[in-house]
């Protein structure tokens, strides 16, 4: 009887989302009384054991092999798949991240078993024979799921942020695993790779200042990238301007761009449609700026000046400029 | 060069989503349908690729009736076939559904040979369940990578770009393949003139499917609680932005 997490890592080193998927691991395995164990693909990763017996695991099981030095989707899949048929957990959980539901749903597939991505909630229930209540996310999060998961082993990916994570540490035991692995799965590793340039991004930075179709063309987005500037923050956008081409999708911000959690988004020309609004609802503070009074945005933001963007931003910059210039 | 793409119909929800009253679907009572932005990409790139290397497009759906729409749009942008996999009922759970297209593409795969690719979605605009493209692929026996930023294919391999944590990742796939396509790979193209004549006239090849239910249900669904709140109206017009300067000084955003 046991929990298995499994551990998203890049060539030893943690993905952030793992420790709150750990600590939900430990928990759920507290509850239940039964054996928290954790699970790292390729020998880079048995530094992290150290981090994993921090965060409660009282087996570390590493996998050697010769292909598993960087990551694959087929791979990693088939060696979860491999340790779940060996060891027979009751639980096998995942990150949230791309990589998290790909490997689960890659597992859940050789395993012909069910897989519920993005849950905020698992609630094991005194039967664990009985079907699995648990809550997850669908549109992104704009809407919430009771689901039903009714199988022996139950796989899921848990939602970014549902569990802040705690370390409880104990002794772990080491535990080598060598899967048997043939060519087929080696086609989707990872074959090259290139480091991104450290700084600001959009995910990360604490100032966004965002167009949507009010900003009318790519020009229009001058003003919005003096205020960016002024307060040294990046631009976004809404997906109404990327259909438009009038700026790159790496701009993008919403269900199907960045998500994004700055101390002020300043959100000008934009409506505010569900998809969006998911991608910035973690914002600390939103100012919307918008001709409409009645638009979503401006009803959800904490702050809003109404009227036209073309104005308003230049006035904002040079109200910034003039206090800086004076003082 | 044969590509299939498999889209969802969806619901195209503006401010806000409602529930129906028995908290088992969206209420879609005046909401326009689409797809995933993402699926709308694959059919971009799949139309792109055979433009580029000859071949023919197919795009499948499985469900109801009227998803019918979604396939004409992919037609009126270049592709050349339309499946429609009539689920008029609630939506599959995502095991069943990757069962339904499966035994459909084993069929349209020996009457018409193999697809080189078949893309989806990186994930679906609903349901987000990150699986049914990957289901397939594991049960077809192809390699799969999801989330492409890019897709070029050259001498039988399929090159795959994606973001992740520490950067981009790149992949070589031989083909057969399946790729699930994220947004911003591309900048999907408008229908012209002659795509909206072929689409009025493409016919579709709609069957019935059955397949086995998987272990997933979905019992209710809800609006996730939302912080109350009243807006400050810090002024109207260019006036307003002294008012913006004071709070960006306030909420220490003015270094
Ligand atoms: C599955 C799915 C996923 C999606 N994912 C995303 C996503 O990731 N990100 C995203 O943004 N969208 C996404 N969308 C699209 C979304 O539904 C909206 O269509 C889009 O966000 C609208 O962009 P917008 O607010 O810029 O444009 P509009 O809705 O047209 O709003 C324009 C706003 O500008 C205001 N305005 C006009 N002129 C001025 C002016 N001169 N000064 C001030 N205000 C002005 C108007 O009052 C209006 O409020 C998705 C849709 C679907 C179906
Ligand atoms: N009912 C369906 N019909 C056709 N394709 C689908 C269907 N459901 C999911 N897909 C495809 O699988 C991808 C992933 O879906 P999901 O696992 O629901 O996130 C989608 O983007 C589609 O390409």
């Amino acid at each position: 009887m046991t929990v298995l997490v499994i551990v998203d890592h890049d060539r030893g080193t943690i993905s952030p989302a793992v420790l709150g998927a750990l600590t939900a691991g430990r928990n759920l395995a507290t509850e239940l009384g039964i054996a928290f164990e954790v699970l790292t693909i390729g020998a880079q990763a048995d530094s992290l054991s150290s981090t994993l017996s921090a965060y409660g695991a009282s087996v570390i099981r590493q996998v050697h092999h010769e292909i598993l030095v960087d990551y694959g989707p087929d791979a990693w899949g088939e060696v979860l798949a491999q340790v779940v048929r060996a060891t027979a957990p009751q639980f096998v959980i995942g990150c949230g991240s791309e990589r998290g539901h790909e490997v689960i749903a890659q597992a859940a597939a050789r395993l012909d078993l069910p897989a519920v991505m993005n849950c905020t909630e698992v609630r094991p229930g005194e039967n664990l024979d009985r079907a699995l209540e648990l809550t997850r996310t669908r549109w992104g999060g704009s809407l919430l799921e009771m689901a039903e998961l009714d199988s022996p082993i139950k796989l899921v990916t848990l939602a970014e942020h549902s569990t802040e994570p705690t370390e409880s540490k104990v002794d772990s035991q080491l535990i080598e695993f060598v899967p048997s692995l043939d060519s087929s799965v080696s086609h989707s590793i990872v074959r090259d790779r290139v480091e991104r340039i450290a700084g600001v991004t959009l995910a990360t930075s604490p100032v966004v200042v965002s167009g949507g179709r009010g900003v009318g063309s790519a020009e229009g987005f001058a003003p919005l990238e003096e205020l960016a500037t002024l307060l040294g923050g990046v631009v976004g956008c809404s997906r109404a301007v990327t259909n438009n081409g009038w700026r790159n999708h790496t701009d993008q911000v919403g269900q199907t761009g960045t998500r994004i959690a700055p101390d002020i988004y300043i959100a000008c020309g934009i409506s505010g449609a569900i998809q969006h609004w998911v991608g910035a609802m973690a914002s600390k503070n939103i100012l919307a700026i918008n001709i409409d009074k009645e638009a979503n945005i401006v009803t959800k933001a904490g702050y809003a000046v109404i009227g036209d963007l073309h104005k308003v931003v230049p006035a904002i910059c040079t109200e910034i400029k003039r206090r800086r210039g004076g003082s | 060069m044969n590509i299939l793409v498999c889209v969802k119909r969806v619901p195209a929800p503006g401010a806000r989503i409602n529930i129906s009253p028995d908290g088992k679907s969206v209420d879609t009572a005046f909401l326009g349908f689409t797809v995933s932005p993402h699926e709308e990409c694959a059919v971009e790139a799949a139309v792109q690729l055979v433009e580029n290397n000859g071949g023919e497009v197919t795009v499948l759906t499985l469900g109801p009736t009227a998803a019918e729409e979604q396939l004409r749009t992919a037609v009126s942008v270049g592709a050349a076939n339309a499946v429609l996999l009539v689920n008029d009922g609630p939506d599959w759970d995502p095991q069943r559904t990757a069962r339904g297209i499966i035994s459909s593409i084993r069929q349209l795969e020996s009457a018409n040979g193999v697809f080189d690719l078949i893309l989806f979605g990186n994930e679906s605009a609903d349901s987000c369940g990150y699986q049914v493209g990957i289901r397939i692929a594991v049960a077809l026996g192809r390699p799969m990578v999801n989330g492409a930023k890019s897709l070029d294919v050259e001498n039988g391999l399929a090159t795959i770009r994606r973001e992740a944590d520490a950067g981009q990742e790149l992949y070589t796939l031989p083909l057969p393949a399946c790729v699930g396509i994220r947004e911003g790979i591309n900048l999907p193209r408008y229908p012209t003139m002659k795509g909206r004549l072929a689409s009025k006239k493409v016919t579709i090849a709609r069957s019935e499917v059955s397949a086995e239910a998987g272990g997933q249900r979905m019992i209710l669904l809800r609006r996730p609680a939302e912080k109350a709140s009243t807006t400050v109206i810090l002024g109207t017009g260019p006036e307003a932005a002294s008012a913006v300067v004071d709070l960006l000084g306030e909420l220490g955003v003015l270094r």
